[in-house]
Parts: structure tokens; C-alpha cells; sequence
């Protein structure tokens, strides 16, 4: 079996590129993590909501009298009581031309707009008290029409969820192209097909959890808070309580796996926030798993109708798309939540740089959970839309579809690439990914399997899907839109006095192992093993400013800090050095924590001897000098709006035609993140997000009736993959540095989501083609499998079996 | 007519120390263990069964910490990855699973290990698919499994090279 990473030895110092083990990892294995809910304060109480049982409705009374006088419970408040704390929020983006919203509260006031929204919080000595006394709050409803249909949304008769905007529509965008028609009209075949990708909620393991404390005292709020963006939440709590921003402090813990999910502003946390400064006691709030299902916001949720014109000889000459995706009843705060659909926009195509292009894309609101960001925004819609296309355009012409991707890639000399939706990609490398990925899998091996296997009436596929991965984001994502969400990340590091060093970033850690990546970053810098860099990281009382992991930013922006500012530090040592030696700091560098003549390697002085010298004994310095052995260092990508990478996944699926199950036989991965830190923790980012893909593929959908009812509101009914379903992944890497950096990582957290979808999708395809079933929806559950088998065995029917 | 009880006295083993409790009868063992006990190892994922991660062995099978009430514990011995650790008897699935990089957000590390361990115990020499099939009731939602499975594998065979050593 191939293992691309095998771990480095015990004693391995970590240098950039070493496979080593994360070092804060032992802690969460034998259970003495510490998360959110771990977390205990004195005079603490707990918060339980009750939500709204209606997708849509007018609140009419609320009588909280019986809950207030239930045992235990502490106070009880409404949408009004919150909202006299708490300033409204609206998660439109300036940028985002013509995007509209409406103020949101914390709490429903008058009327709810999905099932789930919170309407009153009831607080407690315990939470089984205060989960009991919710039960008591009686509220009088008015249930309104629930707009739940996506294709629905903007008609006449269509019922407006919020009357003042004049339309269900929150954005639109446009891309036209004149000459588009023409070029459809001329082209040698066209295919066309309507892509569904489902709603998906994210099923962290650990739910949302927040513990705010404010002390009345010194007016201090301090919010342990399980969130990817703690400078973030810290403006957002200063800027809607009012408070200074030196009296707020967020801490994020351990946190339980966010995936996008913990990096929006929630009702319910920031009424957990209201109720420890209304009642100057410690409040804590955690989402239990159904009400995680109805109040985290979802994501994807895209119809897209498109059609790709091709030539004979087997080039793309144009795609024409049109993207409606379903967003919540507001826009998300401050994220916007129609990202993904501005990223569809910009990458189907985008790995073959199709310039004839037209696009639209619209964003409606629906009567269903809020939606917003979730891992790989857009890429695995978009993926799935472009290598649908050319999967089918490759049939239509007679093409291999490897050969096909391979005829039709941007060349590599062709970089950079400015495409016509607006994005510069700054360097590919789809080339070397195709063919290491079809050596990999032994491509023509599996074809001639796959083949014999055919003539037997066994149904196996092969899927292949290119993609992009946008990482590194610039602040045209956010800032440019007017939003406070910082683009760039910073880094202190410290000497301390026996020469080990003390690291704090803006990033954050939820496991993909960004502390591990600082403290080898900083390490290799500084000729020092990982484990002499402690790394302290969540604490925005300690950590330097700066925008936290999402959007593939982590290792790419904020380890390009750490690496400025360890060359820093090292500079100051080397000064130090040099200053007590009377030589010139060129003359010395540095090696195994110490200071070294540059030409013999004569060791001069270890880090420890020049820390002592400067903390403790600095008589012994040079008149009219003190070192600086604490410095800070920060970092933003400037060139591009992100910095573009790429990959290559393919699936191989078995399909069962009298069951409609597919079986994962084996999936493949050849993905460029440039400078690899470490390709440990790198493959299993590239692993895990492949799953979750996979999970996109085959199981996971948010299901909502015509009440707007989520019906599969449970871990039962919701399905996401689990170990016994799920294939070994062989992943593999080509290496493009970035040169818009000097440590020259991309993005490797969306990969895996990235591509899996359409590879998965385009597999299953492949092995109905005997069947003439072609599908277009995921997940490609077995119902809908059955279904389009059943409609090909009818003579005369069209290809397409979907339902959705 | 026996009246209804609020609240049950149990006497069970936890990690093999003998402990005497007046729990909640509606209480689940989970919320005994971490809120009474203080063992915050055992995480709740979802309370109803399906994610596994407040998994604990009762008298040596895995169990559902969320599905179990605390009064049911009674006279039963309970195993936490707390007393699973500090016995040394999943040392070598802790170590697999650093080296392998078998756990991203933990929140499922140690209900996997306890999980996994069972399944040593009684199959000292697995396949993939066994240890597959074992964890199929703990969910992972960071690391796609592969490398816990080959962790685990990692641990099972360390373990039968460790008792060739010892016979």
C-alpha cells in the first residue's frame, strides 16, 4: 500500500517538509483536551432556547410566566429584552453589487423565519432545569406561507420574507457574453444538463459551544467560544455590545472540528453573550445535535443548468451556466453566505480557461436554517458542474476523458492567467497532476478491468475531476466589502532564557495542525527542533491580530508571518552575537541553537548564553544597545485576489443495479499546495476533506418538506460517511511554491472537497453508460441510481433520471 | 405502591476505584461521568445514540455513554479513556494514533481508542475491514478514517510482536 508520508524518526527536529507527529495531539487522544464545554466557572448557568416550530410565522404572545417561576431557572428573555443589549446585524458585502438584506436580531422579534430560529432563551441553574422550564414558554403563532422552493422563489405570486426588500432575491451575478450564441450555434456537439447539489449541514462532532463571563466588576467580557476566527468574534462582540475592545476577550479552546461552520455570527451565541452581561453571571450555552440541525447554518444548495460547446477535435469553446442557490431568510453575518455562488461563478471553466463564457447566478432566500460558508466554498459546485460538462462533452465527440482534460488545460507557459470572471491564477500544474494521477491509478489497467468486467454484466466506473483550489484569500474576499475581517495574519515570537521559543500567531487550531506547521516554520528558521517552539495560539488577550484559518489561509498567510518573523528574530540574535564577538553579523549564522562562525562553524555562542546575557545580565552589553529578542512580524497576500492552486482526483466505483448501491473501490489524488510544511498532516487534510466529498456524493442532504420542515433532523437520518463504507486514498502532490510568498505554501484544507463530488459522480456515470443512465444530482442516493435505471429501460426515454 | 424516586443511589467501579453516587434517574451516564466525575474525556456528540463519541466500556463492551442512564450502571464496572490511559492499556493505540496523525479535532479520539481497543482485545490480529466495521458507530468527521484504521493496525501488530517477545 502506498503511504505518501511516513512518519520521521522520534528524534526528527521538524524542519519544513519533515512528516512529524503534531505535538498537541497526545492531550486530545487520552481525553484531556480541553473544549468549550469542558470549560467550568464559578456561578456558571446555562442557556437553552426555544425555537421556532415553523418555518415562517407571525409571533403573536409569548407568556414566559410558568418557565420564569420553574425550578432553577434564573431568567427568562425574549427577542425585545436581547435586543436592547445586542445591535441588529446585516450580513450584506459593499462589493457584492446590488446584495440586500435585512437587520437581523439575536432573537426572533414578532416574526419567525425558519424552523429552528431561536425565539426565547430560558436560563438556568443546570440545563436539565432549564431545558424543562423551556418546555413552559407558551407562545401564541400566526404560521405565514414558507417560501422552500428555490426555483419559486422570484415569481409574482411568491410570497416576500421580507416585504421591505421588494424581492426574495438577495444577489445576483451577471456575466454576458455577445457572442456566445454564435459559438453555440457552430459548435460540432453541445451538452448540456442541470446540476443539483443538496443542502448540507456540517456535523462538526462537537456542536457550537460558547461560556461568556462578563465581571461587572471591571467590565470585562471574556467568551470561551468554539470558533475558527477569534479576532473576528472579538470585534464582532465589541462592536455589537458596545463594549471597548479592551474589555473583551475571546479565547478559542480546543475545538471539536469547524469546517466553516464556526466562523458566522449565531443567534443564540450572541444572546448567550447578552445574558452574562444582563445577569452578571457566567452563561453557557451548547447546541445539542437537533437543534444543531436546525440552527447551523447550511451551505451548498445550488441548481445549475449549464451546457459546454466542443469541437470535434475536442476542444471547450464555451459554457453557458445558470446557478440558483438557496440561502437562508438572511443574508449571513459577516460572511454574506453568497460566496459560493460568486465562486461558481468564477471557476466553472476556470481550469481550462473557457473565455467564452456566460454566467448567472442567483441567490434567494428560503424559509429554511441560515446559510454560510462551508469548507471549499463553491469548488465542489463548481467542479461538479465543469467536469460533468466535460465528461459528457468527451463522450459526445468520442474522446478518452483523461485526454479530453488534458487537451483543454490552460498550457502551463500560459501562466499567469487572468479569466474573464475576474480571478488571476498565478501558476498551475495540471499537466504533471493528470499524468501522475493516471500512473498512479494505472489508468489503462483499470479501463481494460473495467472493460472485461462489462462484457460480464458488472457495472464499474471511472471518474476523474480536475480541479482548483482558491487559498490565500487577499481582501477582496471581505475587507474591500466593507467588512471587519482581517486579510492579513501576524506573528510574535520570543526568546526565552534558555533558548527555546515562544510562539503566538493570529491563525487558529482545530486540528488540521496549524500550531505544528508554526512551530516548524519557525524551527527550520531558527535551527531550532519544533519541540523547542512552544505554540500558543486562540487567545486574542495574547495572539497578535489577524483573520484566523478559513478560505485555505492558515499555513499560506499566517506561516508566511512566522516565517518573517523568525528571520527576524534571527537577525536580532545574530546582531546580539556579533555585537559581543566585534564582528560583522554576515560573519555568523546560525545552527542547532546556537550562533556559529560562518565560515569554520565554530560554535560562539547558544541561543541560551545570548538570552542570558540580554535578559539577566545586561551590564554586560554594549553601550547604548538592547537587543530585541521579542519581535512581530505580519504578512497579507497583496497580488492576487487568492492564490490559485490545483489537483486532480479520480474515483473508481462499483455500481449495484438491482440495489442502485455504489461501492468505493478506490480514490486517487494528486494535489499541489507548493512548499508541503509538513506532509503528514497535509495528506490527512487531503484524506478528510475527500470524505467529505464522498459524504456530498452519496449521502448527505438536507431534506426539507413543503412546511419548510427539515425532516432528516437527525445523526439517523442525516447520513454522513462513516468508516466501514468508505475507500483507502492514495494521495500524491506536485509541488508550484507561490511566489507571492517566501515560504511558498498554498491551500491543502479544500482540496479533498473540492474534487471528490464530481470524481465520485462522473465514476458512477461511467459504469451506467451501458445502461444509458446518466445522472446529474447528488447525492447519487440509490433511489435516485434506481430511478435513473428504471427510466433507461424504457425505450425512447431521455438520459436523464433525475429527481430531486 | 412504591413511590417515584428523583434521584437512585449506585455503587459501581469506575477505572477500577469503587464509587458510591445519588444520581439523577433521568441522568445519562455520560452526563454522570463528566459532570459528577469530572471526567470530561467522554464527549457528547449528539445524545442520541448515533456518534458514538461518549462511547465507554460497561463491563468491558463498548456502550453508548448517552444511551446507558447513570442508574444503570449500578453494581456494573465502567472503564473511561481516563482509567483506559492511566492503566497503560491503550498505550500503544495512543502512540499509533499520535504518529499516524489518526486524530485531527479529537473530539472523537477517545471514544475511537476505547472502541478500537475492545476490538484488540478480542481480535489481537485484525483486517482492515474488522477494524473498519468496528468503528463504523464512531463517527470521524476530519480525517476520512484511513489513518485510524491504520493506526489501529499499527497497534495490533506492535502488540503481537510485544507478546512474542513475552513468551
Amino acid at each position: 500500500m502506498i503511504k505518501a508520508a511516513t512518519v520521521a524518526t522520534a528524534h526528527a527536529k521538524g524542519t519544513i517538509g519533515e512528516p512529524v507527529p503534531r505535538r498537541d495531539v497526545r492531550r486530545l487522544l487520552e481525553g484531556k483536551g480541553c473544549y468549550v464545554d469542558d470549560v467550568s466557572v464559578p456561578r456558571m448557568a446555562h442557556a437553552v432556547f426555544v425555537r421556532s416550530p415553523f418555518a415562517h410565522a407571525v409571533i403573536k404572545h409569548i407568556d414566559t410566566s410558568l418557565a420564569t417561576t420553574a425550578p432553577g431557572v434564573v431568567h427568562v428573555a425574549t427577542g425585545r429584552d436581547i435586543a436592547k443589549l445586542c445591535k441588529p446585524y446585516v450580513g450584506t458585502i459593499s462589493h457584492l453589487v446590488g446584495m440586500q438584506s435585512m437587520p437581523q436580531y439575536p432573537l426572533a422579534i414578532d416574526r419567525a423565519r425558519w424552523s429552528g430560529e431561536p425565539v426565547v432563551v430560558v436560563v438556568a441553574e443546570t440545563r436539565a432545569q432549564a431545558e424543562d422550564a423551556a418546555a413552559l414558554v407558551d407562545i401564541d403563532w400566526e404560521e405565514l406561507p414558507a417560501v422552500v422552493d428555490e426555483e419559486s422563489a422570484l415569481d409574482a405570486g411568491t410570497p416576500l420574507i421580507h416585504p421591505e426588500l421588494g424581492s426574495n432575491l438577495c444577489w445576483e451575478r451577471v456575466l454576458d457574453n455577445p457572442e456566445i450564441e454564435r459559438v453555440f450555434a457552430a459548435a460540432d456537439a453541445v451538452v448540456e444538463a442541470t446540476f443539483v447539489t443538496s443542502r448540507h449541514t456540517h456535523v462538526t462532532l462537537e456542536p457550537r459551544s460558547i461560556l461568556a463571563r462578563f465581571n461587572s466588576a471591571d467590565q470585562q467580557l471574556t467568551v470561551w467560544h468554539s470558533t475558527q476566527v477569534p479576532h473576528m468574534m472579538h470585534w464582532v462582540f465589541a462592536h455589537h455590545f458596545a463594549l471597548p475592545e479592551a474589555n473583551v476577550r475571546v479565547i478559542a479552546p480546543d475545538v471539536g472540528g469547524s469546517f466553516g461552520l464556526k466562523i458566522h455570527v449565531y443567534g443564540d451565541e450572541m444572546t448567550t453573550v447578552a445574558l452574562t452581561m444582563i445577569l452578571g453571571r457566567p452563561v453557557k450555552f451548547v447546541a445539542d445535535r437537533l437543534e444543531s440541525f436546525a440552527s447551523d447554518f447550511h451551505a451548498r444548495g445550488h441548481r445549475v443548468k449549464a451546457r459546454m460547446a466542443v469541437s470535434a477535435a475536442g476542444s471547450i469553446l464555451a459554457i453557458d451556466m445558470d446557478d440558483l442557490q438557496s440561502l437562508g431568510p438572511f443574508a449571513s453575518y459577516p460572511r454574506g453566505g453568497v460566496n459560493e455562488s460568486r465562486q461558481v461563478v468564477n471557476l466553472v471553466g476556470a481550469a481550462y480557461g473557457v473565455d467564452c463564457y456566460r454566467a448567472r447566478a442567483r441567490v434567494v432566500f428560503q424559509n429554511k436554517s441560515m446559510y454560510g460558508q462551508y469548507r471549499s466554498v463553491g469548488h465542489p459546485v463548481a467542479c461538479l458542474v465543469t467536469e460533468g460538462l466535460v465528461d459528457r462533452a468527451a463522450a459526445a465527440i468520442g474522446m478518452d476523458p483523461a485526454e479530453f482534460r488534458r487537451k483543454n488545460y490552460i498550457p502551463a507557459t500560459a501562466f499567469p492567467r487572468k479569466l474573464v470572471t475576474g480571478p488571476v491564477l498565478e501558476n498551475l500544474s495540471q499537466h504533471e497532476a493528470l499524468d501522475k494521477l493516471l500512473q498512479l491509478m494505472d489508468y489503462g489497467s483499470l479501463r481494460a478491468e473495467q472493460a472485461e468486467l462489462r462484457a460480464k454484466g458488472i457495472y464499474r466506473g471511472i471518474g476523474l475531476g480536475s480541479f482548483l483550489e482558491m487559498s490565500n484569500p487577499s481582501s477582496a474576499t471581505y475587507g474591500r466589502g466593507g467588512v471587519a475581517i482581517a486579510s492579513q495574519d501576524a506573528c510574535t515570537l520570543r526568546l526565552m532564557p534558555t533558548g527555546s521559543v515562544f510562539c503566538t500567531a493570529s491563525i487558529n487550531e482545530f486540528g488540521q495542525g496549524a500550531a505544528t506547521a508554526c512551530a516548524q516554520i519557525a524551527a527550520t528558521e531558527l535551527g531550532l527542533s519544533y519541540s523547542q517552539v512552544r505554540v500558543n495560539l486562540g487567545d486574542t488577550d495574547i495572539a497578535p491580530y489577524g483573520g484566523g484559518n478559513w478560505g485555505s489561509r492558515g499555513t499560506g498567510i499566517g506561516g508566511e508571518a512566522v516565517l518573517l518573523t523568525a528571520r527576524a528574530l534571527k537577525a536580532n540574535i545574530v546582531e546580539l552575537a556579533a555585537k559581543l564577538i566585534g564582528c560583522a553579523p554576515q560573519a555568523l549564522e546560525v545552527r542547532d541553537g546556537a550562533v556559529c562562525d560562518f565560515l569554520s562553524g565554530a560554535r560562539r555562542y547558544t541561543f541560551e548564553e545570548l538570552a542570558r546575557i540580554a535578559y539577566f545580565n545586561t551590564e554586560t552589553l554594549p553601550p547604548g544597545y538592547t537587543p530585541e529578542l521579542t519581535v512581530s512580524r505580519s504578512y497579507a497576500q497583496r497580488t492576487y485576489d487568492g492564490v490559485c492552486t490545483n489537483g486532480i482526483q479520480a474515483s473508481y466505483v462499483e455500481v449495484d443495479s438491482e440495489t442502485g448501491y455504489v461501492k468505493l473501490l478506490g480514490h486517487w489524488v494528486v494535489e499541489d499546495c507548493g512548499t508541503i510544511i509538513n506532509p503528514l498532516l497535509v495528506d490527512e487534510q487531503v484524506r478528510g476533506g475527500v470524505v467529505q466529498g464522498i459524504g456530498a456524493a452519496l449521502y448527505e442532504q438536507c431534506m426539507y418538506g413543503r412546511t419548510g420542515q427539515l425532516l432528516n433532523a437527525t445523526l439517523v437520518d442525516y447520513h454522513v460517511p462513516l468508516a466501514r463504507e468508505m475507500p483507502d486514498i492514495v494521495v500524491a502532490h506536485t509541488c508550484t511554491p507561490t511566489a507571492t510568498s517566501q515560504l511558498g505554501a498554498k491551500g491543502a484544507g479544500e482540496a479533498g472537497v473540492a474534487g471528490a463530488s464530481a470524481a465520485v459522480l462522473n465514476a458512477i456515470n461511467d459504469a451506467l453508460i451501458p445502461s444509458g443512465a446518466l445522472l446529474s444530482t447528488i447525492p447519487a442516493t440509490p433511489q435516485r441510481i434506481l430511478a435513473a435505471l428504471d427510466m433507461c429501460t424504457v425505450p425512447g426515454t431521455q438520459q436523464q433520471g433525475d429527481s430531486r | 405502591m412504591i413511590e417515584p424516586q428523583e434521584t437512585f443511589d449506585i455503587a459501581c467501579t469506575l477505572n477500577g476505584v469503587e464509587v458510591r453516587a445519588t444520581v439523577p434517574v433521568r441522568q445519562h451516564l455520560a452526563d454522570f461521568l463528566r459532570e459528577s466525575m469530572e471526567l470530561k474525556g467522554t464527549h457528547v456528540g449528539c445524545e442520541h445514540g448515533v456518534c458514538g463519541a461518549c462511547t465507554v466500556l460497561l463491563d468491558g463492551e463498548p456502550v453508548r455513554g448517552c444511551l446507558v442512564l447513570a442508574v444503570q450502571a449500578d453494581a456494573r464496572r465502567i472503564e473511561t479513556i481516563e482509567g483506559a490511559v492511566s492503566s497503560g492499556r491503550v498505550a500503544a493505540l495512543v502512540h499509533a494514533f499520535e504518529q499516524r496523525n489518526a486524530a485531527q479535532c479529537g473530539f472523537c479520539s477517545p471514544a475511537m481508542i476505547l472502541t478500537a481497543a475492545e476490538l484488540l482485545a478480542r481480535v489481537p490480529s485484525p483486517t482492515r475491514m474488522e477494524v473498519r466495521e468496528q468503528i463504523s458507530g464512531n463517527y470521524c468527521r476530519c480525517t476520512g478514517y484511513e489513518a485510524i484504521v491504520d493506526a489501529v493496525m499499527s497497534a495490533a501488530s506492535r502488540q503481537a510482536r510485544a507478546n512474542e517477545q513475552d513468551s
